[in-house]
């Protein structure tokens, strides 16, 4: 019996490079995205945007739009039903936008909607559309904060109030003045967009007037219902958000924006469901961006190369009516040993739509300045790149203090090292040749905070061995279904093909969303809460069972690992969950748990019941939680062409246990790749007289082809942490981007002498800064 | 896109005949230029007339040179072993061309038919003279990184022919066949079929309402034996160039018998630059001849605010391109 049981005993599949289980629904095509899902009698809804970006509508004919076959209705703002509140009148608004459109006849951003044609078929409304004529005031924009109308002013709070717009460490001013070695330098950061390959959508079924389902491109199924409860006045369970796949998101699908709102209106409006999705042309001006912004960064070192000062300012455009930037100084305050530091945002108004965060929001503009005025200064002091970061090393978090819950930065870049060849570069600019072409080698940190969540999970284990595990969070494609499913394989000692996970629905246990790369560690932990009610049930039926080897053991002396419970003192004595549930007659057995991830998870469990109250990192909150890696490349750059080409890429991270090797490894390659689309090619234009860009779709925008991309090698140092939650997992999906940019312009310095400070690096730009002198 | 009505043509006359009948008829070949625009309300046509059963078929050597029908894909002429062997600068101006999946679409027809990629024009939202004649040209002061800087016009700076294709037709003195309603066919060399914008950017070629291109016919010469297209742009592949050369070169002891070149993305239409070319022959095949060269090249460029580049970026590609032709 013993024998046979350990035979069929999964291994530990947590941590294995398991192929996605969602894979094959994915190629055969059974998995239906948003804009795919179609209930009976759906009917199809077209925005009609503005072509302006400033004035009042004066005037809309609908009349030839009216006539094509199969209009149901066209909405205007004169007739769009009004919703219950308005987003200003919601104190916990939860999205980067606060603007509402087709409220009124005010124009205030370019792709505005101004009209949702509803018809029979996608065809007719998008034919109606075109027809509208829409007639308008038009007004001079502003831009952006390049735009000499345009006033900057200190918004004191960002994103809503809720981060700080100043902070101050020390005497930064003074420090920087006394310094041996000085460095300044500005740093500009082109408008990024998202682009995910699938557009946002939303499908909006009514039942009767009390009851709404939305399919949803969302990044977080639990905000968009919260969102939607607030603005039409409904109880929160009247409403049920559905996402059961996301073709990537990158944050534009984790705000809630007016497309969403404007079909659940027009739906209960014609009474049928309403399907809408954004064209690539209104992905532009639908779900936010990256803002257009421009960094200065002031370092002040010891001759030995040691910081003594930061002094970061950054301007940035953001909308009429929102604060929102991002805080591109998180990064600047923590990565490294420094005393004194400032960070000021300054923002001005323009005639653009809220930008929102992007991948690595803040961190990924940030690291760029901070990482490529650490590469000057090393050559200013004729340091290693690495040895300067090494004299600048954190060993604790400056920011506030508190030691860290655990980092591994300084192996990374040991591994990373080896692993490039780090050694053997030219550490001289502009010395290496292959054929016509200059190489050189750069690198840079990452890092990325852990933040604050919590989610809950349900476990129902079923006696003839599979289980069905619920948690109402997102996946953006990266990997939760899959990863998810091996925690929870792990926690029953089940195989993995034996557990069913289902995420994305707000009937599910509430889970955070896939967002501030939050979503894995928040719902492993949530998953291991509930088996862990799982484990208590059973374990109790068990003691009380003659014909269990536990009968009459107490409780708390049974420990259970990969589904076995066994005697603590005696593990031999034991057996698996299943055994006992199968004895009971019982058909199922659930549970249910909250998961902590960061500073709620250590207050749990280190911060009670006088445990070692006098170590400090035992306090609540004693802990700075980050994760940490470095990136070395390889560039070849033709200095007559302008071209770079990134030849060779090396990334290195320490973010706790890895879930899935494969997945894990897959996002960390994604977020080097996206680093390098923002290092080399993204770039929206937004025309200065019009405030509207040239260049909305993928032929314009240009993001990385395969062709771009070298072969990318990433590893992951071992790492336990057992302060951030259950399993010790940190968020991976945006760490892999920061520092990536930086990384580039290093290597880019190193082989040119030239330093290139304006995003992203295109030709034209490289041929500028080879003709100013070295 | 608005409704529209669709014929299939199986003889020329038939496609002809119904374009002349209906000014907002359009012949549709590949459909990745049309369709496009009409998806974008930039072109608007009632009927669309399908050319692809026409018999504008084949890849074949005659006495006047290699003869494409208007109706081969990209993929496949760019592939073809008389092309590559013969004028690998057309093979290597197809295959450095958007993807994989358009060049399987697109037709050589079409392709040298397709418009700017000027983001104004493409937008209806704003003015462009070229769109919509007389609304004025925010290019001027706008987006202008990736238009003209050579043969432009106050009324429109745009590279009115975007693509690469027809910069290696234009250096290698290809001629293209047209055939009318009539049923007459005329020949005209590529150099003579773009107009340039000047007060009508709308206006972009001597192509009439009711002629079809038939054919491509390019000459076979030494210099389009050895013959280079060199493509720089933002990224690796599958995006229009910032700039672009088609050259070759007949070089005999060291010394240039016979020169071809163009340029692509600094004219508002393909750039052929018989200077640069008359100024080579007889000189040696060096790179300080090339980059000489190259100077004439751009003279009279006349660059806006963001697209200054080109200049410096043209003459480097067209020195490195001569140069690895010449093979110094
Ligand atoms: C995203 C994208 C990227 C691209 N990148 C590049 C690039 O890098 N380089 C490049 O060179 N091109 C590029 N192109 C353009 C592409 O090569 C052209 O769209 C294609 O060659 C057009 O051929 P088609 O057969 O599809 O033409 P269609 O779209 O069918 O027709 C184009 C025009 O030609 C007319 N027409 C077609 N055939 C004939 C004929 N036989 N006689 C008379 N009129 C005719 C049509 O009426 C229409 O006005 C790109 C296109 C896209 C969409
Ligand atoms: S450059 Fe030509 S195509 Fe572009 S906006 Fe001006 S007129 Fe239109």
């Amino acid at each position: 019996m013993e024998t046979n049981q350990k035979e069929n005993a999964p291994t530990n599949v947590v941590g294995k490079p398991l192929d996605r289980v969602d894979g094959p629904a994915k190629v055969t095509g059974a998995a239906r995205y948003s804009a795919e899902i179609s209930v009976p009698g759906t009917v199809h809804g077209v925005l009609k945007t503005s072509t302006i970006a400033k004035g009042r509508i004066t005037g809309i004919d609908t009349s030839r739009a009216a006539k094509e076959p199969g209009i149901l209705n066209i909405f205007t703002h004169e007739n769009l039903p009004k919703p219950a509140k308005t987003p200003k009148q919601i104190e916990k608004w939860r999205a980067a936008q606060s603007y509402l459109p087709m409220q009124d006849n005010q124009i205030q951003y370019a792709g505005q909607p101004v009209a949702l044609v509803v018809a029979t078929t996608l065809e007719a409304a998008t034919q109606a559309a075109a027809l509208i004529r829409v007639t308008y005031q038009a007004e001079t924009p502003i831009d952006s904060y390049h735009d000499p109308k345009a006033e900057l002013f200190d918004p004191q709070k960002i994103q809503q109030g809720k981060k700080d717009g100043h902070v101050v460490r020390g005497n930064p001013q003074q420090a920087y003045n006394g310094a041996a070695v000085k460095h300044e330098a500005t740093y500009v950061h082109a408008i990024n967009h998202h682009s995910p390959m699938e557009p946002a959508a939303t499908l909006a079924v009514w039942e009767g007037a009390d009851k709404l389902t939305v399919y949803e491109a969302s990044q977080n199924v639990t905000m968009h219902q919260g969102n939607l409860a607030e603005l039409l006045g409904m109880p929160r369970e009247q409403i049920r958000v559905v996402t059961k796949y996301i073709g990537g998101g990158f944050g534009c699908k984790g705000s809630f924006w007016p497309h969403t709102i404007l079909t659940v209106l027009a739906a209960r409006a014609v009474n049928r469901p309403v399907k809408l999705a954004l064209t690539r042309q209104q992905m532009f001006t639908g779900v936010g961006h990256r803002e257009d912004q421009e960094q200065t960064l002031k370092m002040g070192a010891t001759a030995e190369g040691k910081l003594v000062s930061i002094v970061h300012t950054k301007k940035a455009t953001t909308s009429p009516w929102d604060n929102y930037t991002e805080s591109n100084g998180k990064v600047m305050d923590m990565l490294y040993a420094c005393e004194n530091y400032s960070t000021v945002y300054e923002l001005a108004r323009a005639n653009v739509m809220t930008s929102v965060w992007m991948r690595a929001p803040g961190e990924a503009p940030g690291s760029f300045a901070l990482e490529s005025s650490m590469d000057d200064l090393a050559n200013q002091l004729n340091l290693d790149p690495l040895e300067i970061r090494l004299r600048n090393y954190a060993d604790y978090d400056h920011s506030n203090g508190k030691p860290w819950s655990s980092k591994s930065l300084k192996q990374c870049y040991t591994r990373g090292a080896e692993l490039f060849g780090w050694s053997k570069r030219n550490p001289k600019p502009g010395q290496t040749r292959r054929g016509k072409l200059l190489v050189g080698h750069g690198m840079a940190s990452a890092t990325y905070p852990v933040h604050s969540s919590q989610g809950t999970a349900r476990v129902r284990l079923f006696a003839d061995g599979h289980a069905v595990v619920e948690a109402g969070a997102t996946d953006l494609g990266t990997g939760t279904y899959t990863v998810m499913t091996q925690v929870s394989a792990d926690a029953l000692g089940l195989p993995p093909e034996k557990i069913r996970f289902e995420l994305g629905d707000t009937r599910l246990p509430t889970a955070p969303g896939s967002g501030g790369s939050v979503a894995a560690g928040t719902v492993a932990s949530s998953i291991m809460a509930a088996a862990e009610d799982v484990w208590d049930k059973v374990v109790k039926m068990a003691v009380a069972d003659k014909k269990s080897p536990l009968y009459k053991a107490k409780p708390t002396d049974v420990k259970v690992e990969l589904g076995r419970m066994f005697l603590s003192k005696d593990p031999k004595k034991g057996e698996t969950l299943l055994a006992a549930l199968g004895r009971s007659g019982q058909p199922d057995i659930e549970g249910s748990g909250t998961g902590k991830y960061g500073a709620g998870y250590e207050e749990k469990n280190f911060g009670q019941n006088g445990a070692n109250q006098n170590d400090d990192k035992q306090k609540p909150g004693g802990h700075s939680m980050h994760s940490f890696g470095a990136h070395f490349c390889e560039v070849e750059v033709d200095p007559d062409l302008g071209t770079i080409r990134v030849t060779r890429w090396v990334g290195v991270h320490g973010a706790g246990t890895v879930l899935n090797l494969k997945t894990a490894t897959s996002q960390m390659t994604g977020g080097a790749i996206y680093g390098i689309g923002a290092a080399l090619m993204e770039d929206t234009f937004r025309d200065p007289n019009f405030a509207r860009y040239t260049n909305a779709d993928l032929a314009g925008y240009h993001v990385p082809v395969n062709a771009d991309i070298p072969n990318i090698q990433v590893e992951f140092v071992p790492e336990t942490d057992p302060y951030i939650n259950y399993l010790g997992v940190k968020g991976i999906g945006e760490l892999g981007m920061v520092g990536v940019a930086a990384a580039v312009a290093n290597a880019v310095f190193n082989a040119t002498g030239r330093r290139l400070r304006s995003l992203p690096m295109t030709p034209d730009k490289v041929l500028e800064a080879l003709r100013l002198p070295a | 896109m608005n409704n529209f009505s669709y014929i299939q043509a199986d003889k020329a006359k038939e496609a002809t005949a119904a374009k002349r009948d209906d000014k907002s008829a359009a012949f549709i070949a590949g459909g990745t230029t049309l369709l496009d625009l009409m998806k974008l309300n930039v072109e608007n046509h009632g009927q669309l007339i399908d050319v692809n059963m026409l018999p504008f078929r084949g890849i074949e050597m005659t006495k006047d040179g290699l003869r494409i029908g208007a109706l081969e894909r990209m993929s496949e002429v760019g592939a073809h072993p008389l092309v590559k062997e013969n004028f690998p600068a057309v093979s290597e101006s197809l295959l450095l061309a958007a993807s994989a999946q358009l060049r399987n679409m697109a037709s050589i027809g079409g392709n040298v038919l397709q418009r700017t990629r000027c983001g104004y024009f493409r937008d209806t939202a704003f003015p462009c003279n070229k769109r919509e004649p007389g609304t004025g040209c925010p290019a001027l002061e706008g987006d202008n990184r990736n238009l003209a800087i050579l043969g432009t016009s106050e009324t429109c700076i745009a590279t009115s022919y975007p693509g690469d294709l027809a910069v290696a037709l234009i250096a290698l003195d290809a001629v293209l066949t047209l055939e009318n309603a009539k049923g007459k066919q005329r020949q005209v060399p590529i150099t003579k079929f773009y107009l340039l914008p000047g007060t009508t950017p709308q206006r972009e070629t001597v192509l009439e309402a009711d002629e079809l291109i038939v054919a491509v016919t390019i000459p076979q010469t030494a210099a389009a034996r050895k013959s280079k297209y060199l493509k720089v742009r933002d990224r690796s592949s599958y995006a229009y160039a910032l700039v672009s050369a088609a050259v070759g070169l007949e070089v005999q002891g060291g010394t240039v018998r016979a020169a071809r070149v163009a340029l692509g993305a600094v004219g508002a239409q393909p750039w052929r630059c018989f200077e640069v070319e008359k100024a080579l022959v007889g000189q040696p095949a060096t790179e300080a001849t090339f980059r000489a060269a190259a100077e004439l090249a751009l003279r009279g460029a006349k660059p806006r605010e963001h697209n200054a580049y080109k200049i410096e970026m043209a003459k480097n590609t067209l020195v490195r391109a001569l140069s690895e032709v010449a093979s110094v």
